[in-house]
């Protein structure tokens, strides 16, 4: 199967148009109006004297403009995206159809409650969905993204450190090598210190190094379970067990519940605090970057730090409630991203419990007959062995490659482009020299995962034959290799049109 | 494949799960359902609510009702961008990654700042990384924000800072104008403060008019200049950049966003052109460079050494998944309005919005605005001898939605409502408004 992508030498936005046009008309004010309050004058001191340089251009010019951008744009929907620890499944359309009904579009979050009994049902139900579905006691809605999620889970465990007198001792979050980076960053923006514990020979958390670095100080743990190396983490209960005998709390990152949905539950392993990434699980779309969804469930014991309000059902009927003393307030404007979490509770309904465990099953089985598969061409190392089973996704090095051919997982992972495959995460977890790390998801058939081998394969033929044409990808795509030096560099960072029109 | 791979039975991919931890039993979830089925049941759910067009609503308060142009949701809807992920790859990603340097350019253009980021999650959680931001630049501790603040504004903010030991002091407003005190900001603002932060419109509607003299009292204090923004006002309200701001954050779900009841929502943020500034901002950023040899342009994501994904603990904040959706919305529904229409929209609201206020001042036992400050969108509506809660109960039983009840937040002004009105409210929806307030006290009275 060949590629070519579509490329436009379109102009920027503020290059087209013309003075004067428009694209559409917004109601006025009647006439009736007018007359009635005459013109009314923006005071002058904070009047709009400066120029508001927009673009002007008809409505067919708009679309036509950007349509030629959404021809340059890969996704999910044109062919594997087997990006690592992004999930990027497939996303039902009938979730977006109903998502995208006015009977939600046109909800105002203040609405009197009585007005907005379905919607508060459906984010109730989904909300105790999630609930059983992690483990956990309790499950909030609110935030908008896993990193919002991490937040929260930070704060929760603040909030609980502090209600025990022991906000000043507990200052440490432990977090394994291997974690994604938004696990330290989040446990920063909490206010903790990060300690790094090391992975062992067989890519599981280092647990002799776990008890030298847990301590009195330690405020709680942050792990993925599968790992960013798609193991699981044999250990989990002695894991959980040394962070809970230091009063420490468990927190589970969500990135990667995919292969173990309907399997084992965080909250059995012993988790406290679970995070799920809605847009990754849950196959709602990831929007070219968001909004995603992150709502975290707890342990029975904190639930009242929860973020208000609270969506409650006495029987009869839904109510938010505000009312939570021990509450860590909030974290954004609202209840969610709501608009996501409909698409959740869709496929949910969808797949039910047969087919979590079903979608759970068929990731866990692309991951490892890839990894079977990418082994046999020989070139490419496995890190860890082929032997211990990976969960939702494989890494692979290629090391040797590189050393021998000059080749990196940046070439590959550009060569893949030429395919019409997008690439795996690269050079990560940080663990592994030139990692790919590959998460297929259930959403492909076995012909598109050989199709990917297939491609893998003749990449490596090529670099002994032909490597300059892998150092040189992508040659399909609408552009090839970009400047990314002078992108960034402060001579000649553009990051605004503004800022490229005082350039010239 | 199992075959393939020398398994007899899928369990044998789970046999390193401790046999004990495993779930013996299906999970406690409704068994599969047909599209057909789902949609049904997805339906008959959301049919139980009764939306902004069965009832006018005068709600806003922080997610506002905005018409959303055919187009946008046309090209939002776009598999292409719709089921794409962040342009980590930006040769195969051009499409998006220009879409997202058109959006922030225009935010840009519209604030008056020099660089905006890709999106952040709404204008609450924007203000806290702002505060944060300001705390990184200047080593100080202490944030001045108005008291007339969205309660869930301030609480994100505290959740924010909270934990680098940063804290918020409140400026105190004039009671007769609402605006906010030069005399208490000038009292409080001391070495201490990283910075000042005020929003224009304010919470309460009415816009600030001394927000030149905030900007000039920060800087002569070496503090930092925040500014919170509706966007959709600044086709008729100065650019916060011309009146000194530092950083512009805000709401900018009403550019082309749906209310979805209160989310995904769309938070922006922008700064002017100054390295240090550069380097601490938050969030993703997309710049405009070339291929490598130079012949064409293209765009990718720029400055990601800030980021959690190479900075670790150390980024400047730990987004990672954002709205850009939403900014793709905003970038569309401003390239159709153009810098005419986005001005005409402003007068739209703002003669819309004096018409509500004048009729529901003509009510007798009504007073609105509280405030003698010129108003954008929302406003205050007092009621001398009703409750809000009252009124808008008997208001919901003649099929209309009142504003949002604040007597709560600002007990010393007495039974204020905040209402909004904007483009889409009709005539014919606010003199409904007006004959059922009419109504409602006379019955009583």
């Amino acid at each position: 199967m060949g590629y070519r992508q579509s490329s436009w030498i379109e102009p920027c936005i503020f290059e087209l148009g013309h003075r004067g046009r428009k694209g559409h008309d917004l109601p006025k004010a009647e006439r009736s109006i007018i007359e009635e309050v005459g013109e009314v004058q923006v005071p002058n001191k904070i009047q709009r004297r400066s120029a508001l340089e927009l673009p002007e251009m008809s409505e067919v010019e708009a679309v036509r403009h950007f349509t030629r951008l959404s021809q340059m744009n890969y996704s999910v929907d044109l062919g594997l995206y087997p990006l690592g620890s992004c999930t990027m499944k497939y996303n039902p359309k009938i979730n977006d159809k109903l998502a995208t009904s006015s009977a939600l579009t046109k909800l105002h979050p203040y609405q009197d409650e009585e007005t907005v009994q379905g919607i508060l049902e459906i984010l109730y139900t989904l909300g105790r969905w999630l609930a059983e579905i992690t483990g956990t006691f309790k499950v909030t809605l609110q935030p908008a993204a896993g990193a919002q999620g991490e937040f929260l889970g930070a704060l929760i465990m603040r909030a609980y450190h502090t209600i025990n007198g022991k906000q000043n001792s507990k200052t440490e979050l432990i977090i394994p090598d291997s974690a994604h980076g938004t696990n330290p960053a989040s446990a920063t923006m909490a206010g903790f210190k990060v300690l790094v514990v090391p992975s062992d020979k067989n890519g599981s958390i280092n647990v002799e190094a776990l008890k030298t670095v847990a301590s009195k100080r330690t405020a709680g743990l942050m792990l993925t379970n599968p790992n960013t190396l798609g193991f699981f983490e044999e250990n989990i209960r002695e894991i959980a067990e040394i962070i809970h005998e230091y009063n420490g709390l468990v927190y589970y990152d969500g990135a990667n519940l995919n292969p173990i949905l309907g399997k084992v539950r965080p909250g059995d392993m012993g988790f406290d605090i679970v995070h799920i990434n809605i847009h990754k699980t849950f196959g709602t779309p990831h929007g070219g970057g968001g909004p995603g969804a992150g709502p975290i469930g707890v342990s029975e014991k904190l639930e009242k730090f929860l973020p208000v309000p609270r969506i409650e059902y006495d029987g009869k009927r839904y109510f938010l409630s505000s009312k939570k003393p021990h509450s860590v307030g909030k974290i954004r404007s609202f209840y969610g991203n709501v608009a996501v979490l409909v698409r959740a509770y869709s496929y949910l309904l969808s797949l039910g419990a047969e087919g979590l465990v079903e979608a759970a099953e068929v990731s866990t089985l692309n991951a490892n007959y890839l990894l079977k598969k990418l082994a046999e061409i020989g070139v490419y190392e496995i890190p860890y062995g082929s032997e211990r089973p990976r969960k939702h996704e494989c890494v692979l090095s290629v090391k040797s490659l590189f050393r021998k051919r000059g080749i990196r997982a940046l070439d590959i992972s550009k060569r893949l482009l030429d395919e019409g495959i997008h690439a795996p995460t690269i050079y990560f977890p940080t663990i592994i020299d030139e990692a790919l790390m590959i998460e297929p998801t259930e959403s492909f058939e076995k012909e598109e995962l050989d199709r990917f081998v297939e491609a893998m394969r003749r990449i490596a033929e090529e670099a002994e034959k032909n490597p300059e044409k892998i150092r040189t990808a992508p040659h399909n795509t609408s552009v090839g290799r970009l400047d990314e030096a002078r992108a960034s560099h402060p001579q000649t960072l553009v990051p605004s049109w503004r800022v490229f029109k005082s350039r010239i | 494949m199992m075959r393939e791979i020398g398994i007899r039975d899928i369990d044998e991919l789970y046999a390193d799960v401790p046999e004990d931890l495993k779930l013996k039993r299906k999970l406690d979830l409704p068994s599969p359902l047909s599209e057909y089925e789902v949609e049904r049941n997805v339906e008959s759910l959301l049919n139980k609510n009764r939306t902004t067009y069965d009832l006018p609503t005068f709600l806003g308060a922080g997610c506002w009702p905005h018409y959303v142009p055919a187009v946008v949701e046309n090209i939002i809807g776009r598999t292409e961008f719709l089921t794409s992920y962040t342009p980590y790859q930006p040769e195969i990603s051009q499409g998006l990654l220009q879409l997202l340097f058109e959006y922030q350019s225009m935010i840009c253009e519209l604030t008056g700042m020099d660089v905006a980021n890709s999106s952040l999650y709404d204008w609450a959680s924007a203000l806290g990384e702002a505060a944060r931001m300001t705390q990184r630049l200047t080593g100080r501790q202490e944030i001045l924000v108005p008291k007339i603040i969205h309660p869930d504004r301030l609480a994100t903010l505290q959740s924010y800072i909270q934990p680098v030991n940063m804290h918020v002091r409140n400026i105190e407003f004039d009671r007769t104008t609402g605006q906010m005190s030069l005399e208490d900001l000038e009292a409080k603002i001391s070495e201490k403060t990283a910075a000042v932060y005020v929003e224009n419109p304010s919470y309460l509607g009415f816009t600030e008019t001394n927000v030149k003299e905030m900007g000039r009292i920060a800087h002569e204090h070496d503090a930092r200049f925040i500014v919170g923004v509706d966007p959709i006002s600044l086709g008729v309200l100065e650019a916060p950049g011309e009146y000194g701001a530092d950083i512009v954050i805000g709401e900018g779900q009403p550019l082309g966003n749906s209310m979805n009841f209160g989310g995904p929502l769309l938070g922006i943020f922008a700064c002017r052109r100054e390295p240090a500034f550069i380097r601490q901002m938050p969030g993703r950023i997309v710049g405009m460079t070339t291929v490598q040899n130079g012949t064409r342009r293209a765009y990718c994501m720029i400055l990601q050494t800030r980021e959690q994904h190479i900075r670790r603990h150390r980024a400047t904040s730990n987004i990672c998944s954002n709205e850009t959706l939403c900014a793709l919305s905003a970038a569309v529904y401003l390239a159709l309005l153009g810098p005419n229409g986005l001005k005409e929209l402003g007068n739209t609201i703002i003669s819309k919005s004096n018409y509500a206020m004048k009729r529901l001042n003509e009510i007798e036992g009504v007073e609105s605005p509280v405030f003698s400050s010129f108003h954008f969108k929302e406003f205050t509506v007092k009621f001398d001898e009703k409750r809000v809660r009252d009124v808008h109960r008997n208001l919901l039983r003649h099929n209309v939605l009142g504003g949002k009840d604040v007597s709560k937040e600002f007990p010393k002004l007495g039974e204020i409502a905040l209402y909004c009105v904007t483009e889409i409210h009709s005539k014919e929806n606010i003199d409904q408004l007006i004959d059922a307030v009419n109504h409602i006290l006379t019955e009583s009275s």
